[in-house]
C-alpha cells in the first residue's frame, strides 16, 4: 500500500528537507528550537565555528532578492564550517532561460550538499526536492506567498526564550496578513506548539475572513486585537501593495494599524513586540515601540542564526 | 543483562578519593555531559574546594556525526570560567574508544587554550581506539564491544550502571 508520507521527512519521521512547518510533528518543531539553543552559544567563544559541515557544499539558490536571509543563512552556514556558494541566479541562468530543474540538475553535478532556496513561485523548493540527488537536503527561504519556516521557527525560539510556555499565551500578529508566508509559518507553528489564542489583525482587504480556518481569531479592529496580548507580531507593509486597491495610503495605514506606544498599552505589561524586519518605521510601527523595551527585533536576528544553524545540521545528519 | 555487577557508588567513592589525589590549587573541574557531568556535580558538593565545575559537551564534534546527526544529545557547553592557561581536571563515567574525549578536547580548545587537560574516569572499559590515556579509574573492566555501558542517576542523586547489548 502507498502512504503519502511528508516530504520533508524520511521513513524514520526524521527532517531531512525544511520546506514547510505545516504538518511537522510537534517533536521536529521542538527538537530544532531545542539545538537552536545549543548554538546560540556559540557565537559566545573565541572560536565562532563548529565542525559539522566540514567539507559539505551549501548553496544560496536566491531566485528572489533578499540580502538579509540570504547573509543570515550565509553566516550559519559558515559557523557550520561549510563552504557556501551564493548564486545570484535572478541575474544569470534563470534570465538565459534555463529552466529550474536544469538549473538544479546542474549544481548538483557540482556536489552541492544543500540547497537554501528562496523563490517568488509557492512549492518551488518541494519541487527541487523532490528532484534532486538523495544526499541534497533543501531548506525552504521563503517561497511566494506560501511559507518561511526559518522565519517562523525563529520568531517560536524567540517567544519561548522570553515566555517559556505556548500553552498560555495570546499571540497577535497585525498586517499584511494575506501576502505574508511569514505570517503563515507563524501561524502554522503557533498552533503546533499549542498556542490557544492567535489572533489576526489587519483590514479586511489584508485579512480575509476565511483564515479562520487555520485557527486563528480575526480581528479588523487594532484595539481589539492586541487587547491582552502577550506577543505583538507587527508584519512589514510591502509597499508593493500600496499600489493596488488594497490601502488608501501608509499614513492611514498607521494611523489605523501602526502599531505605538499608545497601542501597546492595551497588551498586557509585559507584551514582547516582534517583527521579521526591515521595518518601516512610521508605516507599521512607530520608532518609539521598534527601539522600546518591548521590542525584541534584534535579538530575533541573532536567533535566527542559531536556528538556521540547527536547522541545516539536523537535516544533514538525517539520510533519505 | 550481563552478570558482571559494578557497584556505581562504590566506585565512585574511589574516584572521590582519586580526584581528591590528583587536585591541584588551582585546578578546574569540568564533567562531561552527562554522567561526568553528574559526577562533577556530586564532587563538587562533597569537595567544596573543588569550585564550580563546567559543563562539556562532545555533540558538535564528534566523528559519527554523518552516522548519527545531531541524536547525541543537545545539552550545551558551559564553562564558568576562562580556559586561557587553566588547568582541568576533566570528568567522564565510562572511558571507552577514546573518540568522545578527543571531540570534548577540540569542544574546549574553541573557548581558549588550557594549560593542561587531565583525565579521571569511573571506569575504563578497555577497547582505545585512539592515543587517550586517564590519569585516574576507579575500575578498569574488559567488555565485549557489542555491550553498552551507561551510567544512570536515580531520583535521589544515587549512581547505578546498566550493562545493555547493542544491535551493531
Amino acid at each position: 500500500m502507498l502512504h503519502k508520507r511528508n516530504p520533508q521527512l524520511n521513513r524514520h519521521g526524521e527532517l531531512i528537507h525544511l520546506l514547510s512547518i505545516e504538518g511537522l510533528p510537534r517533536e521536529v518543531v521542538v527538537n530544532i528550537l531545542d539545538t537552536a539553543g545549543t548554538f546560540l552559544s556559540v557565537n559566545d567563544r573565541e572560536v565562532k565555528k563548529v565542525p559539522l559541515l566540514r567539507g559539505k557544499s551549501v548553496f544560496n539558490l536566491f531566485f528572489e532578492n533578499s540580502t538579509r536571509t540570504r547573509t543570515t543563512f550565509e553566516i550559519a552556514a559558515k559557523r557550520l564550517s561549510a563552504d557556501v556558494l551564493n548564486l545570484d541566479i535572478a541575474k544569470s541562468s534563470a534570465a538565459k532561460g534555463e529552466s529550474l530543474l536544469d538549473t538544479i540538475a546542474n549544481l548538483s553535478a557540482m556536489h552541492a550538499d544543500m540547497f537554501v532556496v528562496r523563490h517568488g513561485e509557492s512549492g518551488a523548493p518541494y519541487l527541487i526536492a523532490q528532484h534532486c540527488a538523495p544526499h541534497v537536503h533543501v531548506v525552504n527561504a521563503g517561497d511566494g506567498r506560501h511559507a518561511h519556516p526559518t522565519q517562523g521557527l525563529l520568531d517560536m525560539y524567540t517567544i519561548r526564550h522570553f515566555k517559556q510556555d505556548f500553552r498560555q499565551l495570546s499571540v497577535a500578529i497585525v498586517g499584511d496578513i494575506v501576502h505574508s508566508r511569514v505570517a503563515r509559518s507563524d501561524i502554522h507553528a503557533l498552533t503546533t506548539l499549542g498556542v490557544p489564542d492567535i489572533r489576526a489583525v489587519g483590514p479586511k482587504t489584508l485579512v480575509p475572513g476565511d483564515l479562520q480556518g487555520m485557527g486563528v481569531r480575526v480581528c479588523h479592529d487594532m484595539a481589539e486585537g492586541i487587547r491582552g496580548a502577550d506577543v505583538v507580531i507587527m508584519l512589514r507593509l510591502q509597499s508593493e501593495r500600496m499600489s493596488g486597491a488594497m490601502l488608501p495610503s501608509a499614513g492611514e495605514f498607521f494611523k489605523h494599524y501602526g502599531l505605538t506606544d499608545e497601542k501597546l498599552k492595551l497588551a498586557k505589561p509585559d507584551a514582547i513586540v516582534m517583527h521579521p524586519g526591515p521595518i518601516n518605521r512610521g508605516v507599521e510601527i512607530a520608532s518609539a515601540v521598534a527601539d522600546g523595551t518591548h521590542s525584541v527585533i534584534l535579538p530575533q536576528v541573532t536567533f535566527g542564526i542559531a536556528v538556521r544553524m540547527a536547522v541545516m545540521s539536523i537535516i544533514a545528519g538525517n539520510e533519505a | 543483562m550481563s552478570n558482571l555487577i559494578l557497584d556505581a557508588e562504590a566506585l565512585y567513592t574511589e574516584l572521590r578519593s582519586g580526584v581528591r589525589a590528583l587536585w591541584r590549587p588551582g585546578m578546574a573541574l569540568m564533567g562531561i555531559w552527562s554522567g561526568g557531568a553528574w559526577l562533577a556535580e556530586r564532587l563538587a558538593a562533597d569537595l567544596p574546594e573543588l569550585g564550580k565545575p563546567a559543563v562539556i559537551s562532545s555533540t558538535l564534534h564528534r566523528d559519527d556525526f554523518s552516522a548519527r546527526g545531531m541524536a547525541g544529545g543537545t545539552d550545551a557547553t558551559k564553562i564558568p570560567f576562562a580556559v586561557d592557561g587553566a588547568h582541568i581536571l576533566l570528568l567522564d563515567d565510562v572511558l571507552f574508544t577514546g573518540r568522545t574525549i578527543r571531540a570534548v578536547l577540540n569542544e574546549l580548545f574553541d573557548f581558549g587554550r588550557p594549560a593542561s587537560v587531565t583525565l579521571a574516569v569511573l571506569v575504563d572499559r578497555g577497547g582505545r581506539e585512539l592515543p587517550i590515556h586517564a590519569a585516574f579509574a576507579a575500575a578498569k573492566i574488559t567488555l565485549p564491544a557489542s555491550q553498552k555501558l551507561a551510567l544512570a542517576r536515580t531520583d535521589d542523586g544515587r549512581f547505578t550502571f546498566s550493562i545493555e547489548e547493542q544491535n551493531v
